[in-house]
């Protein structure tokens, strides 16, 4: 065979080889230009959250009389100006955006952690224990999150890490279902009737069968639930329920912001853009990471 | 001698894909005689499939379409969408290859087949019933009267396929493209399915284009079989010739790939080494399956061979083919 | 299928009880109570109010009389708002939102869905693309933000309209909430529909429907059609459930004296009687339109009704 035709040949075995999935998957993502600007503005919002309070000579809650509701100025430092105390809104913001990311980010693990293990289990154990676990999802899913999150900050009261604790006791329910889910797919795969006659114990073919291949959709999901989780703190901080003074989130800025929307405009005006950017930021993650995990070719 | 049914001349189908276009279909030129049955071999991504889509009209907006498909007449390329209608179901229908996605979940087997009878007929309800109902026996559904209300979903994979028959036998059609109409099913269903399928056609002595990878359907169905490869045919002839003594290379690869009955057992099965073209990538230079070939020269990687008539009935482009193989 | 509705309907009441003492006894369990900022009060008195609502009696005990008076429609007096029942304020609060809420469900869809097919049509065109941004963008900006901001727009910059309040109904007053109402189910319905509607399109069986020589319109009605609905009608529930997390917001800022507002006074005064009234009509509502859009599901979709895998097959 000539030089052409053996070249020929060469691409098409190479081409054939292929990546695993993974890694196709990390090529299909990086590949995606609006997938990495969310990375990179999430990047520098969380940049700007740890380094925020450091760059800037003020703090949270120092309230300087001589300049109150000032606008946005070089002037003193004050770049995005004060509030109706004189206090400078440019710590407060990056301070929101601390508490901000802190509860998206720790709240979606606490409630990853506790759906992925209940869907798994009540997935692989099957029979009447998963019908009544899943019932009971269906119960709590009737109400709206929203409102059970209201019940609960209600009856513990205005505590920040109750906050947390409350947002993800209601999230955990759409993970767990879909957990169980791929739960009850895999369980009917091959692989783990094998496992199973081996005599793996239970926890064994959760963990290395069951829980790898759920990743996926989890992954997909607590993306998108990063900011959701944000939305919510943001929607019970700006009803005055959830961070109270003397800590403060996007929420509670906005609120006050609306508030006094008349007279200095750029107190709602700039944590809004913060927190329009982040949910832009992570929607694009999502849908770059939702692309790459399963490709739909739209042409 | 009479008009052949359906008249193909140099279809070629391109498609515009992210990086350049694929030209799914390159040239294909066939005649078929009404009463016969064509069968067309290959491998996927050959261009089979394009070729039926591209006769009936059903390629995707992204489709370029050029050369000419004469169907009893009518011109097929570029006609409009009344035209079309007016013909398929009605005068050549099209056989899926997956029962499971072909017929329409949400509405009743029996309501889709009348639908058909209403709309090329006028017929009336009662008429289409009828209708409906005897072509569900002549298809062997079994109890076709209780048959007629259930959705698709209550049906198995080979009573699909046999609905699925039906609705493009009810109008009795004057040709039928059937694309791997039994790939889908469980082997044993397979045979029975396909036995029907024969069976109606010929008696209602309806043309068919059968489009298959497997060489033995062909064997048992079709009075003609045309092989493709990358797009174009590279060889043309009589099944009980091609059978017999094939002469594109390709063929002879692929007749002699199959295991027979009395073959004697060996330690490896024998395929064809290497892969059919990206075409994705453009158009091969010369021969398209040169690089697979195990006797090509370099004559067949710098120029590609056009096809070349060895007897009235048998057509093959290969270079090899003139020195008199 | 009417037992399809009737396994629902049954499952109703019971799902209602379980969030009624859910909400009840874990309101119960809260530490401090809701006169705890009437600390200055005489302790007699503070008595006595208690035993007007009951408060001194044994938790279950109080349970049991709410239901009994539950039973009858009766969702007990407000402890913020001396003056009125329960069911009073709610009956003041339930037309402002449902008004609210159902408009703008509805425009949500009626724009939404074509404008979601539209961009379908001019797929990856700059159509498509100006279509989809904005439904990205009313997506991630949350009602916290687009409502101030369009009464920062409207309402202080360009004084078009009235900044907040609900003016006795007037239609000036119901525009800006209208709008950040309707804005994310807006852009939400428009997504699903363009996904919808290009899946459609791919689908072997309506590709099969065109190759039998139907005319287009009957493919699209009779074969396309069913599927493009579907993912809006399972949007249907969560559509619902949006509008009135969403309401709870818009009432808030702009202050409109609607359920959501009672609402979250109640949580923050620690009303028992007013929140758990107005979680019991919530949850109501969530189940009822649940209800329907199973119900509408199953009207689209046979398998629901013939219960899956019920046919005979050979």
């Amino acid at each position: 065979m000539s030089a052409t035709a053996l070249r020929e040949r060469d691409a098409l075995v190479e081409s054939a080889a292929g990546d695993s999935p993974g890694r196709a998957a990390w090529r299909r993502f990086r590949a995606n230009r609006t997938a990495m600007a969310g990375v990179a503005l999430l990047a520098l919002i969380t940049l700007f959250a740890i380094a925020g309070p450091w760059l800037s000579p003020h703090d949270m809650e120092t309230n300087d009389w001589e300049r109150i509701q000032i606008a946005p100025t070089l002037e003193q430092s004050h770049w995005f100006g004060t509030d109706a105390n004189g206090r400078d809104l440019f710590v407060r913001v990056a301070a929101g955006a601390r508490l901000s990311l802190l509860i998206g980010l720790v709240t979606t693990g606490v409630a990853v952690l506790i759906g992925v293990l209940y869907g798994a289990v009540a997935g692989y154990v099957g029979g009447r224990i998963d019908q009544w676990m899943m019932r009971f999802v269906d119960v709590l899913y009737a109400l709206p999150l929203f409102f059970g999150i209201i019940i609960l900050v209600t009856i513990f009261g205005r505590n920040i890490l109750l906050v947390f604790v409350a947002i993800g006791c209601v999230e955990w329910l759409t993970i767990a279902r879909i957990v169980r889910g791929q739960t009850l797919s895999v369980k009917q795969m091959e692989y783990v009737e094998a496992a199973r006659s081996l005599g793996a114990s239970p926890s064994r073919i959760i963990f290395r069968h069951v829980v790898p291949n759920v990743l996926g959709p989890v992954i997909v999901f607590s993306t998108l639930l990063v900011p959701t989780v944000i939305l919510v703190e943001s929607f019970l901080s700006f009803l005055g329920l959830g961070v109270q003074e003397p800590q403060t989130s996007w929420g509670l800025l906005i609120s006050q912001g609306a508030s006094a929307i008349d007279s200095s405009p750029w107190l709602l005006v700039i944590p809004a853009a913060f927190l329009a950017a982040t949910m832009f930021a992570f929607n694009f993650i999502g849908d770059g990471l939702r692309d790459a995990l399963d490709p739909r070719d739209d042409s | 001698m009479s008009e052949p049914l359906l008249r193909v001349r140099d279809l070629s189908v391109r498609f515009r894909a992210r990086r350049g276009s694929v030209h799914a279909v390159n040239g294909v030129s066939f005649d078929l005689v009404r009463g016969r049955s064509l069968g067309i071999v290959g491998e996927s991504g050959s261009g089979k499939s394009q070729t039926c889509f591209a006769i009936m009209g059903l390629l995707p907006q992204s489709a370029e379409c050029t050369g000419s498909v004469r169907f009893e007449g009518d011109e097929l390329i570029g006609a409009p969408r009344r035209t079309l209608d007016r013909l398929r179901g009605q005068r050549m229908s099209l056989v899926f290859q997956d029962p499971m996605t072909s017929l329409t979940p949400h509405r009743t087997v029996g309501a889709q087949l009348c639908e058909i009878v209403r709309v090329h007929d006028g017929a009336s309800a009662a008429e289409a019933r009828r209708r409906a109902l005897e072509i569900m026996e002549r298809v062997r559904i079994p109890d076709p009267e209780r048959r007629f209300d259930q959705y698709p979903f209550e049906f198995s994979g080979g009573m699909r396929q046999r609905i699925v028959i039906a609705a493009a036998l009810i109008q009795r059609p004057s040709l039928v493209i059937a694309d791997e109409p039994t790939t889908a099913l469980d082997v044993t269903v397979q045979a029975e399915v396909l036995r029907t399928f024969k069976a109606v056609v010929e008696h209602a002595g309806t043309s068919l284009i059968l489009v298959t990878h497997d060489l033995g359907v062909v064997a048992g169905t079709c009075d003609e079989v045309m092989v493709m490869y990358a797009g174009r045919v590279v060889e043309h002839a009589d099944t009980s010739t091609l059978f017999a003594a094939p002469c594109h290379p390709y063929t002879r690869a692929l007749l002699a790939c199959r295991p027979g009955l009395d073959s004697k057992p060996v330690a490896r099965m024998p395929t064809i080494e290497g892969r059919p073209p990206d075409l994705a990538r453009g158009e091969p230079l010369g021969c398209a399956f040169a690089p697979r070939c195990s006797v090509a020269t370099s004559v067949c990687e710098h120029s590609r061979p056009g096809l070349r008539e060895l007897t009235q009935t048998h057509r093959a482009a290969c270079h090899l083919l003139e020195a008199g193989q | 299928m009417l037992r399809f509705v009737a396994t629902r309907v049954a499952v109703l009441v019971p799902t209602l009880f379980v969030i009624v003492t859910l909400s009840f006894f874990l309101m119960r369990l809260a530490p401090g109570g809701p006169f705890d900022a009437d600390a200055q009060l005489e302790p007699e008195i503070l008595d006595n109010l208690r035993a007007a609502y009951d408060l001194d009696q044994p938790v279950t005990t109080q349970f049991g009389l709410y239901l009994a008076r539950l039973l009858q429609g009766d969702l007990g007096p407000s402890i913020g708002n001396k003056d009125y029942t329960v069911s009073e304020l709610i009956a003041i609060g339930l037309p402002v939102s449902i008004e609210l809420g159902l408009t703008a469900l509805l425009l949500a869809t009626l724009i939404g869905a074509p404008l979601g097919i539209v961009a379908a049509l001019n797929q990856n065109r700059a159509l498509d693309t100006a279509i989809s941004t904005l439904a990205m963008t009313g997506i991630a900006v949350p009602s916290l933000i687009t409502a101030p901001l369009l009464t920062l727009v409207f309402g202080v910059t360009l004084k078009m309209l009235p900044v907040a309040g609900w003016g006795d109904g007037a239609w000036q007053n119901k525009i800006l909430p209208l709008v950040a109402l309707t804005l994310p189910q807006l852009a939400i319905i428009a997504r699903l529909s363009r996904g919808s509607f290009l899946d459609v399109r791919r689908l072997n069986y309506v590709r099969a429907a065109r190759a039998r020589g139907l005319p287009e319109w009957r493919v699209v009605v009779f074969h396309a059609l069913n599927p493009t609905l579907a993912p809006l009608v399972s949007y249907l529930a969560p559509a619902v459930a949006g509008v009135m997390t969403g309401s709870i917001i818009i009432e808030q800022v702009f202050g409109l004296p609607g359920v959501g507002r009672y609402f979250v006074q109640g949580a923050l005064a620690r009303d028992y009687p007013l929140v758990m009234g107005v979680v019991i009509v919530y949850a109501t509502a969530v189940l009822v339109m649940n209800l329907l859009a199973d119900l509408a599901y199953a009207a689209l979709d046979p398998r629901l009704r013939r219960g899956l895998f019920g046919g005979a097959r050979p």
